[in-house]
């Protein structure tokens, strides 16, 4: 069963930007894209071990939408957190979480 | 170095006891073999001794040959220069006028000189050989003994016979002495003078257009003076003579062809030359003459030694550079070699090359000289290579010409209508690079589809055999350039030149070097287009026009039109490539409405990501002047704050560890005390450093902080391709390492003088002289341009110096567009600094003031007054720093762990 955290108004993102939220003490990527969807990941960039991946630049490659980590430009995907560009690393996926918008209220699902 | 005794020579020289490795057994060694008379002991180990008389490119390349092929290290080179200085590209001579800057005439790697093996001898003249000793003389009595001996002594200027040529005023044109001279007698007439100076150039060849050039270039008037028909008569045909004198004029100097020169009359009241009277009867006043009608060989040496000298001077040698006598070689244009003398650096190059071999115990030999020349004039192409004049029997010609354009191009064909045998260009010698080294074979399709215009029919592609050369300079063939793509996994042009050192010499085959290159990284599937990344098929540069022409202001606009098919929304490579463009395009603030999208974490959120997730914050200090108020501010807020905190290269002062949250708050206090936004975080303006300068200095002739800071503050917040970095020093002594950055100021007595496309880090580079002795106001719009046509040709992350590099003529190219406005564009590049000067505001007090750029700044959008508790820190010498992975997991048991910095109790 999915709880669903409340964690700011729609108003408050800024398309194609990120921010980062504290649900349950776990910090998450939150990201508007320009067609009004909300996707969540992990803030945390497993490379470096720092919590920036929300700092990243929101972009697409082919059909997919990436964010690209602001510390070493490592890209991952943002609807699946599948890792499409190590920088010569391993791989390593982002953890997605689930995102919903209800009455202009972000939730994110944990 | 050998620590033999030196003893005194038969002619009571002495041994120079750095170079004598061995010491000759008296007078009697004379009289025997060299492996007779030296110590048997030492035979087996000991280095030979390679005497090089003469220090010109050819001697440069030859030790620089045989230092890069003898990895035993067996030979010890000596190089016995006349000239005062190292070897320098006497070819670009010429050059020395816009530049005079002797450095910028460097040869190869200076290194080379620092070479253990290699020893030169700087400003002293060799007077005799003993060929029975095997020692060599120099004028200031010194003796050299050798194993084997290189004459490279070149040649020097032909003085004509004619009357009144060792008058004052008149000169010749070898060496960068002579240069200097000229230009010391020009500028010292144009002092005393209230007209312009008049000169005249007797000889219409290769040499004397560059010399007329020169004259150009020192603001004197010139008249070129030729015996025969037509211009540069040794390369080109009539035709070509005469498109070459139309062009020749439109540079403003006058030509006299049929002319012979009677006799160089002197001024009766200074006694310099003054007249020149010609045979027809028809006079011309002058008040200086450069002889440039030939070169001779300097072969006194040979002669002295009873060598065998050639019909019209130089030591004959075989094709393997030998001499009759053995273990003495001739090169470059001192050597006769099958019946000539050449005057050419290449076939130069290529003896030097034979006799390396042959001394490593190769059978090399001259492969016949290739005499393709380009002239080296701005405004003026020319080239001519093979059998420029048709002689071959049955050749045929294919000529295009165009008056109106000032181009004449032929080509000469063999019989056959295919093999091409050479060819002459003017006005136009694009085709040069790709068309030579086709000589001797046949060309696909129609030979006239070579000469027209670019953009006309359309020549066939070239594809050179692997054996046809590219480089003749350094002797690299189509194959090795393909090679060092290949199988030395070379992908840049600056990768393939220090491979192969195609296009390290004249660097006129380049464009096909890079053409090259370019086919095979395509033909092995390493994508080289010079698209920015998927979203966009445009190169930066092609981009930014595209961008300015069009009006566009916003990335979706951008994109909507220039991006591809599959655009989508740009990624973290098109999308500051395209911020930057905008910001001096339609300048905006860095967070205005989309552009926030555009920016790196460090431009959106104006300071520098550091490896934690925190940032680093450098207020801007101009020239880095700071008054002690300034330093307190500083000092407070970094302890407020908790900042670790380090003095920059740049002169100014780094805190490190601001969470993002902090960031307004450490800037408003910043602000509020007067200090704006340093811009360490862009690609842009960083600092301008300088040292201290007349005002305080003993030595210093300019204020150099005083430049610094208005610099800074011109350029600041100017947003470009790579950071920018400029230096300014007050004197010569250059404290503030101004050669080290894209731009560097160094005040002269007269001025200042400005250099280009320096840079430290991975490729450390010396900038390049732009100009010279000019006032401020010259200086800032030279230095306006200059920035303003980096950013809008560069490519993406490539500084100056690699742009300055790869920019097709490099910095002579560079110079010609922004002091002499070749392209036309210099208004157009004053108005966008302009631009950039009127709607700069410090992008940190303006986010200060707009809550709407502050919710950038969050930690957390449902938690803003919560922090990132993951970071760590340990105190080290005093500060903080983070904590290692290593550190976190020991938490407790190791040194302390600090929590993260906040903002401590001040209010």
């Amino acid at each position: 069963m999915t709880r669903w955290t409340p964690v700011c108004e729609l108003a408050a993102l800024d398309p194609e930007r990120g921010v980062a939220a504290l649900v349950d003490g776990v910090q998450v990527a939150l990201f508007l894209l320009d067609d009004g969807r909300v996707l969540g990941v992990a803030n945390h960039d497993p490379f470096s071990g720092a919590n920036v991946v929300s700092r990243g630049i929101v972009g697409t490659h082919g059909e997919r939408t990436t964010v690209t980590s602001p510390m070493h430009k490592q890209v991952w995907d943002l609807v699946t957190g599948e890792c499409l560009d190590a920088a010569g690393k391993d791989p390593v996926d982002l953890a997605v979480f689930a995102v919903e918008v209800r009455d202009g209220t972000v939730h994110v699902g944990s | 170095m050998n620590t033999s005794p030196s003893q005194t020579q038969p002619d009571g020289g002495s041994a120079d006891p750095d170079v004598a490795a061995r010491p000759l057994a008296g007078s009697t060694a004379a009289a025997l073999p060299a492996e007779v008379a030296a110590p048997a002991a030492s035979q087996v180990s000991a280095p030979q001794r390679v005497v090089v008389v003469g220090g010109g490119m050819v001697a440069q390349r030859f030790v620089e040959a045989l230092r890069d092929r003898d990895d035993a290290g067996r030979h010890h080179v000596t190089v016995l220069a006349e000239e005062p200085r190292a070897p320098y590209d006497r070819v670009a001579l010429t050059s020395y006028f816009s530049g005079r800057d002797p450095e910028a005439l460097a040869l190869g790697d200076p290194a080379l000189w620092q070479d253990p093996l290699v020893r030169l001898v700087r400003g002293d003249a060799v007077t005799r050989v003993d060929r029975d000793a095997r020692t060599v003389m120099t004028a200031s009595g010194r003796t050299f003994p050798y194993d084997e001996l290189v004459l490279a002594t070149g040649s020097d200027a032909a003085v004509p016979p004619i009357e009144g040529n060792d008058l004052p005023g008149v000169f010749v044109y070898r060496t960068i002495d002579d240069v200097a001279a000229l230009r010391g007698w020009v500028e010292e007439r144009a002092a005393a003078a209230s007209r312009p100076v008049r000169g005249a150039v007797i000889g219409g060849g290769l040499l004397g257009l560059e010399a007329a050039g020169a004259l150009k270039a020192l603001g004197a008037q010139a008249t070129v003076v030729q015996f025969g028909t037509h211009l540069m008569s040794a390369q080109v045909d009539l035709g070509g003579g005469e498109a070459l004198r139309r062009l020749i004029n439109s540079l403003g100097v006058a030509v006299r062809v049929n002319t012979a020169t009677q006799r160089m009359r002197p001024s009766r009241r200074t006694g310099a030359v003054g007249r020149l009277d010609f045979a027809d009867g028809g006079r011309l006043d002058v008040d200086v003459v450069v002889l440039a009608t030939g070169v001779r060989p300097r072969d006194e040496l040979g002669r002295a030694m009873g060598l065998e000298i050639g019909a019209r001077g130089g030591v004959v040698v075989d094709d393997a550079c030998r001499t009759a006598v053995q273990n003495v070689w001739a090169i470059g244009e001192v050597a006769c070699i099958q019946g000539a003398c050449i005057g050419l650096v290449a076939p130069g190059y290529a003896m030097a090359e034979v006799v390396v071999d042959r001394l490593l115990g190769g059978a090399a030999t001259f492969p016949g000289a290739d005499t393709a020349t380009k002239l080296k004039l701005a405004g003026v192409d020319v080239a001519s290579w093979g059998d420029a004049f048709g002689s071959t029997p049955g050749s045929m010609e294919v000529v295009w010409a165009d008056p109106v354009g000032g181009v004449y191009k032929k080509l000469v064909l063999a019989d056959d209508a295919r093999t091409l045998l050479g060819g002459v260009l003017v006005g136009d010698a694009t085709a040069y690079a790709s068309l030579r080294p086709m000589l001797g074979r046949a060309l696909p399709g129609d030979p006239a589809a070579f000469l027209l215009p670019e953009g006309g029919a359309g020549a066939p592609e070239l594809e050179l055999p692997d054996d046809a050369g590219v480089c003749s300079c350094n002797n690299v063939s189509a194959g090795t350039v393909r090679a060092a793509v290949t199988e030395h996994g070379c992908t840049d042009l600056a990768g393939v030149k220090a491979c192969t050192r195609a296009g390290t010499s004249c660097g006129s085959c380049l464009p096909l070097v890079k053409k090259l290159m370019t086919a095979e990284l395509a033909r092995s599937g390493v994508e080289v287009s010079n698209a920015l990344c998927e979203h966009f098929d445009l190169s930066r540069a092609q981009l930014y026009d595209a961008v300015r022409v069009a009006g566009l202001t916003s990335f979706s606009e951008v994109v909507a039109r220039f991006g591809t098919a599959e655009a989508g929304r740009g990624c973290d490579i098109c999308k500051p490539v395209v911020a930057s463009i905008l910001s001096t395009v339609a300048p905006a603030h860095v967070l205005d409405g989309e552009r926030a999208t555009l920016q790196d974490t460090n431009d959106h959120v104006m300071a520098n990501m550091q490896k934690d997730g925190t940032y680093s914050v450098v207020p801007r200090i101009p020239g880095g002047e700071i008054t002690p108020e300034g330093l307190l501010v500083i000092g407070q807020v970094a302890k407020d704050f908790g900042l670790y905190t380090k003095i920059t290269g740049g002169q100014r002062i780094d805190m490190f560890g601001a969470r993002i949250d902090q960031l307004p708050g450490i800037w408003q206090r910043l602000v509020d005390a007067g200090f704006e936004s340093g811009h360490a975080y862009g690609k842009s303006l960083r600092t301008v450093k300088s040292c201290v300068g007349s005002t305080w200095c003993r030595f210093g002739v300019q204020d150099s902080v005083g430049l610094a800071v208005d610099l800074e503050l011109r350029y600041r917040g100017l947003r470009s391709p790579h950071k920018i970095k400029l230096g300014v020093s007050g004197c010569a002594r250059e404290c503030a390492e101004a050669r080290g950055k894209d731009v560097g100021v160094i005040a002269t007595d007269n001025g200042w003088n400005v250099y280009v496309g320096g840079n430290g880090g991975f490729t450390p580079k010396h900038a390049v002289l732009l100009a010279e002795d000019l006032s401020t106001e010259e200086l800032v719009r030279t230095i306006d341009r200059f920035l303003m046509y980096y950013i809008r040709t560069a490519d993406r992350l490539q500084r100056t110096a690699a742009w300055v590099a790869d920019y097709e003529g490099g910095v002579d190219a560079i110079r010609a567009v922004v002091l002499e406005d070749s392209l036309g564009i210099c208004a157009d590049l004053d108005a966008a600094m302009v631009l950039h000067l009127e709607t700069y505001e410090d992008e940190w007090a303006a986010t200060l003031a707009d809550p709407d750029k502050l919710r950038h700044f969050r930690s957390f959008v449902n938690a803003p007054d919560e922090h990132d508790r993951t970071l760590a820190y340990v105190a080290e010498r005093g500060q903080a720093r983070p904590a290692t992975a290593a550190e976190r997991a020991g938490a407790g048991a190791g040194p302390v762990l600090v929590a993260g910095t906040t903002l401590e109790v001040r209010s």
